[in-house]
């Protein structure tokens, strides 16, 4: 754990030195708590990525079935869940499984997100009407309504449907941004300059246009991955998520939950890292917001 | 304004019936009958019969098409684990849901700008960054988690609230006096707060910039030129125009709350709507189902509505005409 924390800082450091080189890298540190925010999300996904190393029980290993809810200490560091399990030992495998979703569902949501706002934006007429209604309908159902359908009327859902079906219901936000984008780009002189050149729509859409709406869209599904973990807790802590003996941090707080009143840790530790690695991403991406806003250069 | 209002409700009605048909369709479509689940299905018998009952003997266009005409009737069908009409089951629920997102909403919005104003008043001082840095880890927090630890704190250790359910069964099973009332108000506290702080976390921090933007301009500094005291320029002549930006966060509140109470009403046994489809879903009650999808988002679409007819009111730089530009 140590180390993992140890490698973590080296890591903020040695991007800390790299970026400070150009404007936007001064202006990313320059947020109040990017640093830390990049630390936690750094720790996180060492401790993921070095999960066998990090974590001194499988996560599946029941240790003393006879008693469970062992309180935190030195040989369980943040005590063991009602099924006998090591509480740190599955957080470091949830880490896994947590911000993989998160991680996967956004590039899912942003990828789609980014194509129907797009050809929305550019197409305009029809295509944008059709599609922009399509949007409205979307948002109008409330997303972990729609889940929940999906996930408990599909039995035994797999983990990479969840996955899939998490970032299919939440790219209508992020279309309606790129659309805005693409909008206002589309009549700018280089936009026509590429098409008066011959180039086609495709050819236009993906070297000229999106490139300059790029800072947006990845403002956007850094905050959005929050969203997307969030979404997984909630559904794993109603059981329709990640399946039961998979650790991810939402069903570890549902496993503890009925015993929260004898053993407080099993839920709480998991519920607090997901709060710490929501709120560092939600840093992380203001910081981003103010490092990639060019109008920014001034100040 | 009358026509742009009636574009508007057309577009609406129109989402809500998209809403309705999608529901409908993927419901039926999934695995599983109304005959149990696959671990324990029913005797094909009782199934039959179930199935001449309820209608789904019949091809799913028909049965679509009697649904849709049923609730041109503002029949919504029967409810095949409750037994009795799905209309019903909802108006049981309706009300519970509606005091708990309004509790949330007030501690929300109450909260939530007085935090705004104070954080953009002393922008930049540690009143500030401290109270930013929680407002960020309450909105990074699941909410269903925060109600868990207030529950613990609370209701458990402290013993100060109850740990679940709208009243004491025993004592007050209906709201009928006034110490009922409390006692219902004491059992709404810890969920609405629940819901209310996570909201406030997101409002304050809009409020703030907002505040921000209007203390800057030129106006504010001639109310103070005038020699009016600072209370008053800013809860006065700041306030009204920092108020705007709420406006929308007010009609994206919805489905937050939404979200928030299916969560939050199963961590706090509350007996309103989020608990309902949560237990129709997992119990394949269709017409609950569709009843339930209906209702949330007609009351999002409205929830926008609202939104964008008090944004016409409170600012008159945003004209309405006839309709267009108003998506």
């Amino acid at each position: 754990m140590a180390g993992a924390a140890v490698l973590a800082l080296v890591v903020v450091a040695a991007l800390r030195r790299r970026v400070r080189a150009t404007a936007p890298g001064r202006r990313f540190f320059r947020h109040p708590t990017a640093g830390l925010g990049l630390f936690v999300l750094a720790f996180f996904v060492t401790i993921a990525i070095a999960a066998p190393v990090v974590a001194p029980y499988p996560p599946h290993y029941q240790i003393d079935i006879a008693h469970p809810d062992r309180p935190p200490s030195a040989q369980f560091l943040l005590g063991t869940d009602p099924f006998s399990r090591d509480v740190w030992s599955r957080l470091v495998y949830g880490a896994r499984v947590s911000l993989g979703i998160g991680a996967v569902a956004m590039l899912v949501a942003a990828t789609i997100g980014t194509a129907v706002g797009a050809v929305a934006g550019y197409f305009r007429r029809w295509v944008d009407t059709t599609l922009m209604r399509l949007v409205d309908v979307g948002l109008a159902m409330p997303r972990i309504f729609v889940l929940l359908m999906a996930v408990a009327l599909w039995e035994h859902i797999a983990l990479w449907a969840l996955v899939l079906l998490i970032g299919l219901t939440g790219w209508f936000g992020t279309s309606r941004l790129v659309r805005a984008e693409v909008l206002s780009l589309r009549e700018r002189e280089f936009v026509a300059a590429a098409r008066a050149l011959g180039a086609g729509a495709g050819r236009v859409i993906f070297r000229h246009v999106l490139p300059n709406a790029a800072a947006p869209i990845i403002v956007s599904g850094a905050l959005g991955i929050g969203n997307m973990m969030l979404l997984e807790a909630g559904l794993s802590f109603l059981g329709l998520g990640v399946p039961s003996p998979a650790p991810s941090w939402g069903n570890m707080i549902a496993d503890g939950w009925h015993k929260m009143a004898v053993a407080w840790w099993s839920s709480t530790f998991p519920g607090l890292a997901i709060s710490l690695v929501v709120m560092a991403l939600n840093a992380v991406g203001d910081a981003l917001r103010d490092a990639l806003d060019p109008r920014k250069e001034a100040a | 304004m009358v026509a742009w209002l009636v574009r508007r409700l057309a577009a609406s009605i129109a989402i809500v019936f998209a809403v309705v048909t999608i529901t409908f369709f993927v419901v039926h479509f999934a695995h599983g009958t109304p005959c149990g689940t696959a671990d324990r299905p029913l005797p094909p018998e009782v199934c039959r019969q179930l199935c001449r009952r309820f209608g789904c003997d019949k091809p799913l266009w028909v049965q679509y098409v009697k649904y849709l005409t049923a609730l041109a009737h503002g029949d919504l069908g029967e409810s095949f684990g409750l037994h009795r009409p799905v209309a019903d089951a909802l108006a049981d629920a309706i009300p519970n849901t509606f005091t708990l997102a309004l509790a949330a909403l007030l501690v929300d919005f109450a909260l939530g700008l007085a935090l705004g104003i104070y954080q953009a008043v002393r922008a930049g001082r540690f009143g500030d960054v401290a109270v930013g840095n929680v407002a960020l880890l309450v909105n990074s927090m699941p909410v269903f988690w925060l109600g868990l630890v207030l529950l613990l704190v609370f209701g458990q250790w402290l013993r100060w609230f109850p740990v679940g359910g709208p009243n004491n069964p025993v004592l007050c099973p209906h709201v009928d006096s006034p110490y009922c009332l409390l006692d219902f108000l004491w059992h709404l506290t810890l969920p609405a707060l629940t819901l209310g702080l996570v909201g406030a976390a997101a409002t304050a921090r809009y409020q703030r910039a907002a505040m921000l933007d209007v203390i800057r301009q030129d106006y504010v500094w001639t109310a103070r030129a005038k020699g009016l005291r600072e209370r008053r320029v800013l809860l006065v002549h700041a306030l009204r125009n920092a108020l705007l930006p709420i406006i929308t966060l007010f009609g994206l509140a919805f489905p937050f709350l939404f979200t928030g109470a299916v969560l939050i009403e199963t961590v706090f046994a509350w007996p309103g709507m989020g608990r309902l489809a949560v237990n129709a879903i997992l119990q394949r009650d269709y017409p609950v189902v569709t009843g339930a999808a209906l209702l949330t988002s007609a009351m999002v679409v409205l929830g926008n509505l609202i939104a964008d007819a008090l944004y016409a009111v409170a600012d008159p730089r945003i004209r309405v005409r006839g309709g267009g530009g108003s998506a």
